[in-house]
């Protein structure tokens, strides 16, 4: 066990230490990247580099959480919370880095410095999920959004990715105002721009119903919703992930989601537990909303991509759920669940890169008969359609992941009954077109004017194998999945609700390490 | 001081939000997407006067991130302008549904 003191720069730096690595390499790899004339190879070559820097980062990443190291309250966190998310989000780095390699081999749309734009948004990705002060959390948000604006435009020959890089633009700049409005006027209200500092200021001067605060934190609110993509935020996320390159839109729909969340969960927890009573309905609300909107919009989507797009919203407010549970057991099923679905989500987008041709994206017509055909192909894309719809057994992890959220909804200290029940009502919704697809590759005559899909290229085959393995065995083993969870179990104060005299949530005994 | 400068950066903010909603121009659109950056700006500093130097620590943070913002997101709009021979969000409309 040892104690970063924060204060002193050289500890500072040990506690960065994994972000430090990957910044770090990847301005060595930039230089690298635009030192050589651009040819195929070296755009390889970069890519390489960037999944082994990703992969240093991660056992970097690994090495620090057995050192069991804390911190006293500070601009950054040093706890399980953040390691673990740090894990899902460079598993999602390499996920995309390998798409990438593959796609630019077969698409050509890529250069060498799109795969280090990847790790400059996982860098900020990291600061995020470790961001422990409102002003590491704007760095974060901005470092990421910036390097994915960019990543969103990367086709410049299809003007379809040039509307949507717009798109993402203009929406995530306003979206972000809004979240550095929100942070004015919190710290306006609270004088502070610490965490912690933040909640025992508005404890210590009695500020829980200063409307300068509430103010601050509904814009906070909006600010994150954009950035998660909830309903009413997320009109952008369909038109955005429909123009990007399929790589770049699995790590939208997936890696990007997860930090925003892993900073969502935290500034809302350790700053706000008083505000529960305040901010709980709000979040409720988007859930709910999310919830059945996203999935009754899936429902129409033909264009497999969309139909991700909607997904993802779905996931959204499944993953909201965890979070209006406000304990840290909702924490906990929160990074399991976004490990569930990082898997699912870029195995999806594997299968969708070997079936999709040049610009054009895939649609479920593509799917039909594709057992016959490919078979592998088919089995695995049923893995990841069910994992995503939470179905027992062959969804494996999937199905855990919502179990744990129901689990957390409703032994939380409030149990959120309605919000429990809306969920596993959109999740029969929507089965409605998770197993609509399953349905057309099995059942449906392949037709005649139907090309074969490419062989699947050596990289995609590894994500979609590791992610379909990874998704069943996490499922056959719960213990495993259990293990997951509690490992990353934040160190947070949990405060009741005013008026609530219930006992704490049980989440201590439980623990598993 | 401190309640008139919050109000006018309001105000300011209020504006840029009216702004972005109904201007058609990107770049306009952009320019109020700043000028809401640049309410935020006033907010802390006006803060700052009360509670130290953190606020305005935080002005140069967003300077310095609003200039990274504008570098890439004029590319963008250059990049969709070369196509389109336009910047006007109306006629924006490939992707739908």
């Amino acid at each position: 066990m040892l104690t970063f003191n924060l204060s002193i720069p050289s500890q500072l730096m040990a506690a960065l230490l994994p972000d430090l690595i990957l910044m770090g390499g990847a301005m060595l790899l930039l230089l690298f990247a635009v030192w050589r004339r651009e040819s195929l190879a070296h755009q390889r070559l970069v890519g390489l580099l960037s999944i082994a820097l990703s992969v240093v980062t991660l056992v970097a990443v690994v090495v620090t959480m057995y050192r069991r190291g804390t911190a006293p309250p500070g601009p950054i966190a040093v706890d399980n919370f953040r390691w673990m998310m740090d894990v899902i989000i460079l598993l999602g780095t390499i996920g995309a880095l390998a798409l990438g390699i593959d796609d630019n081999d077969r698409v050509g749309t890529t250069t060498a410095e799109t795969h280090v734009l990847i790790l400059l948004a996982s860098s900020g990705m990291m600061l995020l999920a470790a961001a422990r002060d409102l002003m590491i959390v704007f760095l974060g948000v901005e470092l990421m959004s910036i390097s994915v604006y960019a990543l969103a435009g990367l086709n410049r020959r299809s003007v379809r990715a040039a509307e949507g890089a717009l798109k993402y633009f203009l929406l995530g700049a306003f979206s972000t105002a809004f979240l550095l409005y929100g942070i004015a006027l919190v710290y306006g209200a609270t004088g502070a721009t610490g965490l912690a500092e933040i909640a025992s200021r508005i404890d210590a001067n009695d500020l829980a119903s200063s409307p300068i605060l509430l103010i601050g934190i509904a814009m906070l609110l909006v600010g994150f919703g954009f950035k998660v993509s909830t309903v009413p935020f997320h009109m952008w996320a369909p038109d955005v992930y429909d123009g990007s390159p399929n790589p770049i839109t699995a790590y939208m729909a997936a890696t990007v989601k997860t930090a925003a969340f892993a900073a969502f969960l935290r500034v809302w927890l350790e700053a706000f537990p008083a505000e529960f009573g305040s901010w709980h309905r709000a979040v409720a609300g988007l859930a709910i909303a999310t919830m059945v909107i996203g999935n009754a919009i899936g429902l129409q989507q033909r264009n497999l991509k969309r139909l991700l797009a909607y997904s993802s919203i779905a996931h959204a407010g499944f993953i909201l759920v965890a979070i209006a549970a406000g304990t840290s057991q909702g924490a906990s099923a929160m990074l399991f669940y976004l490990l569930a679905y990082t898997l699912a989500t870029f195995g999806a987008f594997a299968v969708i890169i070997v079936l999709s041709r040049g610009d054009v994206a895939a649609t479920t017509d593509d799917l039909s008969g594709l057992w016959s055909v490919r078979p592998w192909l088919a089995i695995a894309m049923t893995v990841f359609m069910l994992a995503l719809m939470g179905f027992p057994v062959f969804g494996g992890a999937g199905f855990l992941a919502k179990w744990f959220v129901l689990k957390a909804a409703i032994q939380a200290p409030q149990p959120q009954i309605a919000l429990a029940v809306v969920l596993v009502l959109t999740t029969v919704i929507s089965a409605g077109y998770y197993l609509y697809v399953v349905m057309v590759m099995f059942m449906r005559p392949r037709s005649e004017s139907a090309s074969t899909p490419m062989e699947t290229p050596a990289w995609t085959q590894f994500v979609m194998v590791s992610c379909a393995t990874a998704i069943l065995v996490l499922g056959v083993m719960p213990e495993y999945s259990v293990r997951f969870a509690n490992v990353g179990l934040p160190r947070m104060a949990y405060r009741r609700p005013p008026g609530d005299a219930s006992p704490p949530p049980p989440f201590e005994t439980t623990r598993v390490r | 001081m401190l309640a008139e400068s919050l109000f006018f950066s309001a105000v300011l903010f209020t504006i840029g939000v009216v702004g972005v909603l109904t201007r058609r121009n990107a770049i306009i659109v952009f320019m109020c997407v700043e000028l809401m950056l640049n309410a935020v700006n006033l907010t802390f500093v006006a803060f700052a006067r009360v509670y130290g130097v953190a606020g305005q620590v935080f002005v140069f943070f967003v300077m310095t991130v609003a200039a990274a913002e504008a570098a890439v997101g004029l590319a963008i709009i250059i990049a969709l302008f070369r196509h389109r021979q336009t910047v006007n969000l109306s006629n924006i409309n490939l992707l739908k549904g």
